[in-house]
């Protein structure tokens, strides 16, 4: 052994308390952790680079005629809605595989380190933004392909991007939770698309608002995710950060702050 | 009250409860520093929960528990601060490389990039590994995950370590390795605290064993405590002829003055021994009474007879699923087969 003495348990200066510093380099290190494992599975990252693309020309050609009269016009809609859409859908992921990971041995190792209790979660979801940053710039490459010319200029995009990757981000802790609480990950899978599903569609996300029936515009005007959709578009195409934007963050916020607490509670009771 | 230092480990009246199953009832321990301390019971008796417990991973039901005088519920930081866990599945992450996994802990364990870096290095080399330190573990032996499960526990230097079932399902070259390198662990002044299902084990690395079973501590004591309960080794005798039994048990008490016991399967008779020397009366004893014998062998005492003198009934008897294990898993934490294929 090349430690040849072992400082005793008794004198030993100790603390019951982590403190914020170190809560985030224990959460940057878990995030590294997921960054590796991110390049070792690179079939994992299926979801953020054929369907951005896939959904992004289908839904292009299917709607841009019926709704608004061309493919060109319908872009600068589309394109916006597809990408919240997609990226919210990918925060889904994170809670599966969340639920995968934590049914593997080396949680209980994390959870006999003297580290903080929310990283191996906070790392978790750190790193998906990666997948979320991927997600993003595949629609917004695939809408340039296609014809799409945002008008708000390449910092308006960038800026709409980060926008979309937080608000995802803040979501995913939904999902975090659902993945700690639910019992094995294909439920985690159920129950988060019977939540997103009503979210992403009945949303401004794909069609005009105005084209819907007066209760669902009601729900359609209060869905944070058309805000989010909103504040894209106004990003995107006039290069406004206006309302909606804010609001979205606001939204993201009060997301994190309640499930955040949650999940975490969640995770230790199940430590 | 004992002063903290003396004591790694006190534990009183510890419980956990899954469902109505009472995996751990009342289990007391109480560890010295720096010295091993053999937790011994066969599966599902409550050592994995029990240990589990007192890492911080599993919340009490009852009784309480200090380590280094630190209570697990009230100072569960401190606590994770001062033990390393080497769980009885191998806590590593398998996308990760085996320097990539020494690197991680070392980083959750606060140490810096180059530290952490020469951290790893040291222990890979220390375990063997240094070879297979960028190979994935998917291709890891049993023993070699099990090195680097241990070595992952050692980065902080803990002064306890818990060692759920360090070798079992390892081959016997690997296990006496693993001894090894427990030994020079503890001569590096940590204290250990294992579980095993072996009484060999037991005896090789523990300085005090208890025996658990159904979740209490049946017996507490040196090795050779526990042996004497049962004496110090033990016959085993079969005959060539099944007719003769009962005259080769006569000849056993007269001889060597014990009962013997018969065992039910091929008709043999087991029976404890004080003395191994005593044999060559017995088989004196037997050629005088023309027996013929087929085997016989004078072996240490087996876990089985240890658990039958202790508590009358075989170690083996309740066939049902772990409960300790099973529980485990239930919570989410020990990864199962079915887990592993359902991905």
């Amino acid at each position: 052994m090349t430690a040849l003495t072992i400082t005793p348990g008794a004198s030993r200066t100790l603390k019951n308390h982590v403190g914020l510093a170190q809560t985030v380099r224990n959460s940057f290190s878990m995030a590294g952790r997921g960054l590796i494992k991110m390049r070792r599975t690179p079939e994992q990252l299926i979801d953020v680079t054929v369907q951005p693309i896939i959904f992004t020309l289908m839904f292009t050609y299917i709607f841009g005629g019926a709704i608004a009269g061309s493919v060109a016009d319908y872009l600068p809609l589309l394109i916006p809605g597809i990408l919240v859409q997609t990226v919210v859908t990918t925060s889904v992921v994170t809670g599966v595989q969340l639920r995968e990971d934590m049914d593997k041995g080396v949680f209980d190792r994390f959870k006999s380190l003297p580290i903080a209790r929310i990283a191996p979660l906070a790392g978790a979801l750190l790193a998906d933004t990666v997948r979320y940053a991927i997600a993003t710039t595949l629609t917004f490459a695939m809408g340039f392909v296609l014809g799409y010319r945002p008008e708000g200029g390449l910092g308006a995009v960038v800026l709409a991007g980060l926008l979309v990757i937080v608000c995802s981000w803040a979501i995913s802790w939904i999902f975090a939770f659902f993945g700690v609480i639910a019992r094995s990950a294909a439920s985690v899978q159920g129950i988060s698309f019977l939540v997103l599903f009503p979210l992403t569609f009945l949303s401004n996300a794909f069609v005009p608002v105005d084209t819907l029936p007066a209760f669902l515009q009601w729900f359609v005007n209060v869905n944070p995710v058309s805000h989010l959709v909103t504040a894209v578009r106004d990003l995107a195409n006039t290069a406004t950060f206006g309302g909606d934007a804010w609001i979205s963050l606001l939204g993201a916020a009060v997301i994190v702050a309640v499930f955040a607490p949650l999940t975490v509670r969640a995770y230790m009771k199940k430590a | 009250m004992t002063h903290s230092s003396d004591w790694a480990v006190e534990a009183h009246g510890l419980v956990k409860v899954f469902g109505d199953n009472r995996a751990v009832d009342g289990v007391d321990l109480s560890v010295r520093t720096g010295t091993v301390y053999g937790v011994l019971g066969p599966n599902g008796a409550g050592k994995t929960t029990t240990i589990r417990m007192l890492a911080t991973l599993l919340k009490p039901d009852g009784g309480d528990a200090t380590v280094f005088g630190h209570d697990i519920r009230r100072e569960p930081q401190i606590v994770r601060q001062l033990i390393g866990v080497t769980g009885q599945y191998a806590s590593v992450d398998e996308t990760l490389s085996a320097t990539e996994n020494l690197m991680l802990f070392s980083r959750l364990n606060g140490l810096s990039r180059a530290d952490a870096r020469r951290k790893s290095t040291e222990l890979l080399e220390e375990f063997g590994l240094s070879e297979a330190a960028t190979r994935p573990l998917k291709k890891f032996s049993g023993g070699m995950r099990r090195r680097l499960d241990l070595a992952a526990s050692l980065i902080s230097q803990p002064p306890l370590i818990f060692l759920d079932e360090p070798t079992t399902g390892l081959d016997p070259r690997t296990r006496s390795q693993m001894w090894d390198t427990i030994r020079r662990l503890v001569a590096t002044g940590s204290t250990v605290l294992l579980t095993t299902q072996y009484l060999d084990e037991a005896d090789q690395l523990a300085d005090r064993i208890a025996v658990i079973d159904r979740g209490i501590v049946v017996a507490e004591g040196t090795a050779g405590e526990l042996k004497a309960s049962v004496g110090t080794s033990s016959l085993l005798l079969r005959l060539a002829d099944a007719g003769s039994l009962e005259r080769a048990r006569h000849a056993i008490l007269d001889v060597l003055g014990v009962e013997s016991v018969l065992t039910p399967e091929a008709g043999r008779i087991t029976a404890p021994m004080s003395d191994p020397d005593s044999v060559t009366d017995l088989l004196i004893r037997l050629r005088a009474d023309g027996i013929a014998i087929e085997e016989l062998s004078v072996q240490q005492p087996t876990l089985d007879e240890v658990f039958l003198a202790l508590t009358g009934h075989p170690a083996d008897d309740d066939a049902a699923p772990a409960p300790g294990d099973a529980a485990a898993g239930a919570s989410g934490a020990a990864p199962t087969p079915e887990l592993e294929t359902a991905r």
